[in-house]
This record gives structure tokens, C-alpha cells and sequence, in this order.
């Protein structure tokens, strides 16, 4: 069916980047905040819905699972989502159209591969915040269908190591599917790198001047990461990880970014860094990959070589 | 004003799905059982802390008067939904939310159309009070919060009780063991995930069965490291604050059995008078709160400044305690307040409690004071062991001195508090000696 990933994303999903852009569908209002990472995500949105993409994929960290992965399964979700941590900065109405027919046919794939899928068929299911705010702030026009997956959180509970390994092949059943299903897909890795919070906010929650990384050795390792994923290592990058998990308490232990990467069969081009910033002390990084650069790089290396 | 306190587990099976388990069955039957126990109960309050109401930013008070939604679990929706409409008691979470607030610590208050109540605190309120009869309050679980910000948070709820002055049972809703079955299984063969889990959950059960709150609190984090326990098990050091920290309760275990691989048992601890052969022997110190301004979450605190205090904080962070236990005061004056983790008594002499005799003689007077002192600082959650500085007033020190001293040294000698003795002319009531403590919770 010629099916093809023409994207995939790092999205961070705090809800603070909503709020700070004030956006009609979201409740509370602000001053300002986050524009670095906000402008980062208008360059990677310009860049990717260029593609024309069918649907767009996302894995968040907030709907959490335990028994395997599941993916939303309704045709429609039209509700509130207010944040249960962060409620004065994130009421957002949310008119969601989901694929679910391809929904199914990576669930499928998933069960074929020995994964433990399921399909959320619940209309009155509340969709989390993390799939809202990373779609949001690629697509905040919602024309386009999703496909909303769960983290599964349970193989962690033995490593770190056996939860990425499900998380790969989960992201190689993604792929036979988009190959299978003939859509144009982009991907949507919707977690942060450091994730150590702030547990207190000040007054003014969007008062950029008290923002930075909680702590210098959270910087070490995202700045690390980050370079990998900058010069196309992301093998290297796959490897690291676990450890990246239990040094900088890091949300890629959600498996978004394992599961993006292994459906993008690990590019070993550079991924394009949008922007990095924190958010209340965790980093948080919008990085792209467009397949088509890489197709480009190697036109340009024949092209030399003759 | 505390009448007594349950744990109970808070996954949708035991409300959604009996008929799939006789287990689930057993413990929507006990949770019952236990909801019809609190309705004659008289209690004017539920307080409930659930472990899987996840907050970041300090803590979270509920104060929607009536929250209303309908529940679809993230992960157990296949159980089915949970429609719910609950009368919360806004007073008491603003109360809370401000002690915590006096004493240093990130707290507020959540009151948002649709706000996502957790599952945990919907099952255990749909089971416990299915009529809204009393009215709740529910509290979020940091998850960063270690020890001292669960006790600092617990001994808030205990302040905000005692200064509401109505009749409160706690409710605290944790898993014990939370090692998830990762794959389907099928329900009638569900039991705990491993041998491990199941022999450490019992041994935890077994001591909340014979009352000991505190020593289940010393072995928190042994039970969450060896057995996963739910957000290691850091309700207990929540309840056990509140509740007084030591072992006189007397406790049931209602039920336990397993709920896809954890844990999950239901139990009640009720505060009673019983004498031990033995005291508690406790390895760590009081929460910083107060002290030094903050609870052990400020040290986390980069983006804000410790909150200011205002008047009415300050007096809301200072609960007076008053016990039948001792005589009554001779003035407008407790016997003591709470400042944090410090307790000031008032001067307490010899009078008995009751028929307010004095004692004859400065040996016989020295040691009803001192029982006296016993009797405010147990009743307010501290010990003899905790008294931290004296100060004597003796009306004829040339006379009772040595006498007092060897009294003194009875109670006191092994826990060295700083002293100060003065002679004075006289004292209100016709008395040889009053002490004058300050001691730690």
C-alpha cells in the first residue's frame, strides 16, 4: 500500500505551553511564557503539515496502562481535559478525530508480534493531556486525524531495559501498519528529557525570570542527548537511555521517544532541533525528523561521488 | 475529633466487577460493611487521601462543593464508567490548605468544573458513603514527597481536625503490595504477583492488625522497596502523623486479597487507652516545619519564596490542646499549642484531674505535675521522652530542692532536657511547684 512515515517529532506535552499561548480553547489566560519552545514548535509545525500528512501518531506519557498498549478507538472524542496537577493553567475543550482503522491495524500488528494490545472503545473516555497538548501544538486546528497510544508502564516494572525493547517492537508494528494502511503519518514522541519538577510555582506561573533546569546534572544529560539526536546517532542515543531514565528521573521512560525511533527504523541522520527549554525546572526539547532530508543527503553523497 | 481510620485499596474491580472474582466480591462486601459502620458512626466528616491523586506542586485540596462527572478509568474502562456526584465540605480543605500554608508548605486549593477526581478516592467514596450522608474532603499524594513532607502534611490534617472540631474519620486509600499482573489473566485465578509481596503484605497486616501504626511506619520504605508498594507506601507516614504517631490503636484487618497481582486489603485503626510492655523506639526526628520555614518540600523550592503569614495563619498553625486528662487551667490559657513540631505547655502544677486536690508534700507534688505533663503532651501525640527544655518554679527552694531533684531525676534524668529552677514567693493556687515545658511532637 506504499505507506510512509513522513515525520517524526520529539512534542513535549506541558500544558504551561498552552497556557502561554492563549489560545481560545484553553480556559485560563496568561501574560506570556515558554516562547522559546512555542516558536520551536511554529517551525516544526510549518515544516511537517507541509507533508500533508494523513494522520498524525502520538504517544503520551499521561495515559497511563498497565496491561500492554492501547490505543483510542473511537471515531470522535469531543470534551473538558483539565490537568490534575497543573488546573489553573490547563482547561481545554478538545474535538478529537481519531483513525481508527489504523488504530486497529497497529494493534493488530502488535498482537501478531506477542504484544498485549487493546482498543479503547469508551465515547465518554477522558483523552489525557499529554495526547492534547503535543497534537495541539502541531496541529491546533485538529483537522487532521490522530492516533492516541497509550504507555505502557508495567515491563518497566523489571527494567528499564525490557520496557524500551517492548517499546521498540511497538514502534516496528507502527510501521508495518502506516506501510500497510498507504497513510502519510507523522509521529509524535510526546515526552520531556529531565523531568525533574519544581514542587512549588510562583505566583505568576508564566514569571519566566524563576525558569530553569532543576539541576545542572538534568542539563548535562539532555544537552548529551540532545547531541546525539543532533548528529543522527540514535543508536547510541537507544543505548543510553536507560540510564538517562534512573539519572535524570527522565519521561523518555514512558517509551514515546523509543517507540518514535524504532518506527523511524533509528535515523542515522541529524534530527533538526526546533527548540529547548524548561519547564518548571524539567527540559524539554522539540526535535524533528524528516526522512525526506536523509533521502537528500544520500542523493547529495552519490551525487559526489561520481 | 478523630474517631478512627481505615486503609482501603482504591482499583474499580472491587466497585465495577465482584461477579468476575470472589475476592473483589469479599472486599466490595467489607468496604460495605465498613461504609454502614461509618454511617452510624456519627462522624460529621470524611477525610481521604489517595495515593493515586498525583500532585507536583505541593499538595491539592478539594473544595468543589459537588463535583460531578462521569469516571472512565484509563486503564480498567472495560470494567465499565463510574458516574459520581459528591458533597465535598469546602471549609475544611480551605482550612487545611491554609494550615499548610502557615506552616511553610506548597499547598492549594482545586475548584474547576470537570476536574478528573482520581479513581481511588471514587471508589473508596461510592462504597464508604454512597448517599453523600457525610460530607469529604480529599487530599492529593505528591509524588515527590518524601517522609517528613507526608508527616508535615499529616500532622496538618491533624491541626485542621482539631480546629474544625467536628467528628472525623480518615480514609486512606493506598494499595499495599502494587505489582500489576502485566498481561490479561483470567480474574477467578487472580492472587498476588509473587510469594514475596504476598509474605510482606501479611507481615504488614499483621502488625496494623494488633494496632501498630507507627512501627508499620518505620518499615515503609523496607515494604515499598521489597514489595513495590503503592507509591511506596508513603500513606502511612501521612495517616501515622495524623493519628498520632504510636502504637495504641486498635486495629482490624477487614479483608485482604488480591486485585490483579496487588495487594489490597481494608483495615481500621481506632485510637484506644491500652498500656504497652514496651515504648516506642522512633529512628527519626520531627518534620522541619515551621523551624526552619519550610516542610522538606521547600528544599525543592527554586521557584518560589516560603510563603508570608499573615494573623490568621499564624493562628490557624498554632491549635491549642486541651485534655480532660490534666486539671483544668486556672486562667483564660490552654494547657498548651503546636507550633509546628514544637509543643509550649502552660505551667502546669500538682492538681489532680478531676477533684483538683493537691498532693501533699513536694515529692508526691513533683510527681503529679509530672503526670500531669505526661497526660497533655500523650494526648497531644508526644512523650516525656520529647520534652526538650524546664523551667521550675519552686516556692521554697531552700526547703524542697533535693527532694524535687530526686523526683525530677525519676522522669527525667535519661532525657536530659536543659532546666532552669527558680525560687519564687508564691504561685496561683496554694502549691510548692509548678514546670513550665517545651518539648517536641
Amino acid at each position: 500500500m506504499n505507506g510512509q512515515i513522513v515525520g517524526g517529532l520529539l512534542a513535549p506535552h506541558p500544558p504551561h505551553i498552552v497556557y502561554g499561548e492563549n489560545h481560545w480553547r484553553n480556559e485560563p489566560k496568561s501574560e506570556c511564557g515558554w516562547e522559546v519552545l512555542r516558536w520551536g514548535y511554529e517551525r516544526a509545525r510549518k515544516h511537517f503539515l507541509a507533508k500533508k500528512p494523513d494522520v498524525i501518531l502520538v504517544h503520551s506519557p499521561h495515559w497511563q496502562t498497565v496491561i500492554g498498549h492501547h490505543f483510542l478507538g473511537v471515531p470522535e472524542f469531543h470534551g473538558l481535559s483539565v490537568d490534575p496537577i497543573f488546573p489553573n493553567l490547563f482547561r481545554y475543550k478538545y474535538d478529537i478525530k481519531v483513525d481508527v482503522e489504523l488504530a486497529e491495524l497497529i494493534a493488530e500488528e502488535g498482537r501478531n508480534d506477542g504484544l498485549v494490545t487493546k482498543l479503547m472503545r469508551n465515547p465518554n473516555f477522558r483523552v489525557d493531556y499529554g495526547t492534547i497538548v503535543s497534537c495541539h501544538m502541531i496541529n491546533p486546528e485538529w483537522d487532521i486525524p490522530i492516533v492516541g497510544i497509550s504507555s505502557n508502564n508495567s515491563p518497566y516494572y523489571f527494567s528499564n531495559e525490557m520496557g524500551q525493547t517492548q517499546m521498540i517492537r511497538l514502534g516496528q508494528a507502527t510501521r508495518r501498519a502506516i506501510e500497510k494502511s498507504g497513510r502519510r503519518a507523522i509521529l509524535l514522541a510526546s515526552n520531556t528529557l529531565s523531568h525533574r519538577h519544581f514542587t512549588t510555582e510562583s505566583d505568576i506561573p508564566e514569571d519566566m525570570s524563576r525558569e530553569h533546569v532543576y539541576e545542572h546534572s538534568g542539563y548535562l544529560w539532555d544537552m548529551k542527548v540532545i547531541d546525539l539526536m543532533r548528529t543522527g546517532r540514535t543508536k547510541e542515543l537507544i543505548a543510553v537511555l536507560p540510564e538517562f531514565m534512573d539519572h535524570a528521573v527522565s519521561e523518555v521512560k514512558a517509551g514515546s521517544l523509543a517507540w518514535m525511533l524504532s518506527a523511524l527504523n533509528f535515523p542515522d541522520y541529524p534530527g533538526e532541533l526546533y527548540g529547548y527549554w524548561t519547564v518548571i525546572g524539567t527540559g524539554n526539547a522539540v526535535v524533528g525528523w524528516d526522512p525526506q532530508l536523509k533521502a537528500a543527503a544520500t542523493t547529495q553523497g552519490a551525487a559526489a561521488s561520481v | 475529633m478523630i474517631q478512627r481510620a481505615y486503609i482501603v485499596p482504591g482499583q474499580p474491580h472491587i466497585y465495577l466487577a465482584p461477579e468476575r472474582n470472589a475476592g473483589w466480591a469479599s472486599l466490595r462486601q467489607a468496604y460495605q460493611a465498613v461504609g454502614r459502620e461509618i454511617a452510624n458512626s456519627g462522624a460529621e466528616l470524611l477525610l481521604v487521601y489517595s495515593t493515586q491523586w498525583f500532585s507536583v506542586i505541593g499538595h491539592l485540596m478539594q473544595v468543589d462543593p459537588n463535583p460531578k462527572w462521569t469516571l472512565v478509568d484509563q486503564n480498567w474502562y472495560e470494567f465499565g464508567e463510574i458516574p459520581y456526584s459528591f458533597r465535598i465540605d469546602p471549609a475544611f480543605g480551605e482550612l487545611y490548605a491554609g494550615i499548610c500554608k502557615a506552616n511553610g508548605m506548597q499547598a492549594s486549593t482545586v475548584n474547576y468544573h470537570g476536574f478528573p477526581i482520581d479513581t481511588g478516592s471514587v471508589v473508596a467514596l461510592k462504597l464508604l458513603n454512597p448517599d453523600n450522608a457525610i460530607p469529604a474532603s480529599i487530599v492529593s499524594c505528591n509524588i515527590y514527597a518524601e517522609r517528613d513532607e507526608s508527616r508535615a502534611l499529616g500532622f496538618a490534617a491533624r491541626a485542621a481536625i482539631e480546629q474544625y472540631g467536628k467528628k472525623t474519620i480518615v480514609v486512606c486509600v493506598t494499595n499495599l503490595s502494587n505489582r500489576y499482573e502485566v498481561g490479561d489473566i483470567d480474574p477467578s485465578r487472580d492472587r498476588v504477583s509473587s510469594a514475596k509481596d504476598d509474605e510482606w503484605n501479611r507481615k504488614i497486616l499483621e502488625m496494623l492488625g494488633e494496632g501498630r501504626l507507627e512501627d508499620v511506619a518505620q518499615v515503609a520504605r523496607e515494604f515499598g522497596r521489597e514489595a513495590n508498594a503503592d507509591m511506596g507506601f508513603k500513606a502511612i507516614w501521612w495517616l501515622g502523623a495524623l493519628m498520632g504517631e504510636h502504637n495504641r490503636y486498635d486495629g482490624k484487618v477487614w479483608d485482604y486479597e488480591p486485585v490483579w497481582g496487588t495487594g489490597s486489603a481494608i483495615v481500621e485503626l481506632t485510637p484506644s487507652a491500652k498500656e504497652l510492655d514496651f515504648e516506642k523506639e522512633f529512628d527519626e526526628a520531627a518534620p522541619a516545619i515551621a523551624v526552619t520555614g519550610g516542610t522538606g518540600l521547600q528544599t525543592h523550592n527554586v521557584l518560589g519564596e516560603a510563603p508570608k503569614r499573615d494573623e490568621q495563619d499564624t493562628e490557624d498553625a498554632t491549635p491549642v490542646i486541651r485534655t480532660e486528662r490534666a486539671p483544668k487551667p486556672v486562667g483564660p490559657y490552654p494547657h498548651a499549642r503546636r507550633v509546628g513540631d514544637l509543643l509550649f505547655l502552660s505551667g502546669i502544677g500538682p492538681r489532680t484531674p478531676g477533684t483538683n486536690e493537691i498532693p501533699v508534700g513536694i515529692e508526691a507534688q513533683t510527681r503529679r505535675c509530672i503526670e500531669n505533663i505526661r497526660a497533655i503532651l500523650e494526648d497531644a501525640g508526644s512523650s516525656l521522652d520529647n520534652i526538650l527544655d524546664v523551667t521550675v518554679y519552686l516556692t521554697d527552694m531552700k526547703r524542697d530542692f533535693e527532694r524535687f531533684n530526686a523526683v525530677y531525676a525519676e522522669y527525667l534524668g535519661h532525657v536530659q532536657p536543659t532546666r532552669t529552677t527558680v525560687g519564687v514567693d508564691s504561685l496561683p493556687t496554694p502549691i510548692d511547684v509548678e514546670l513550665k515545658v517545651i518539648a517536641s511532637q
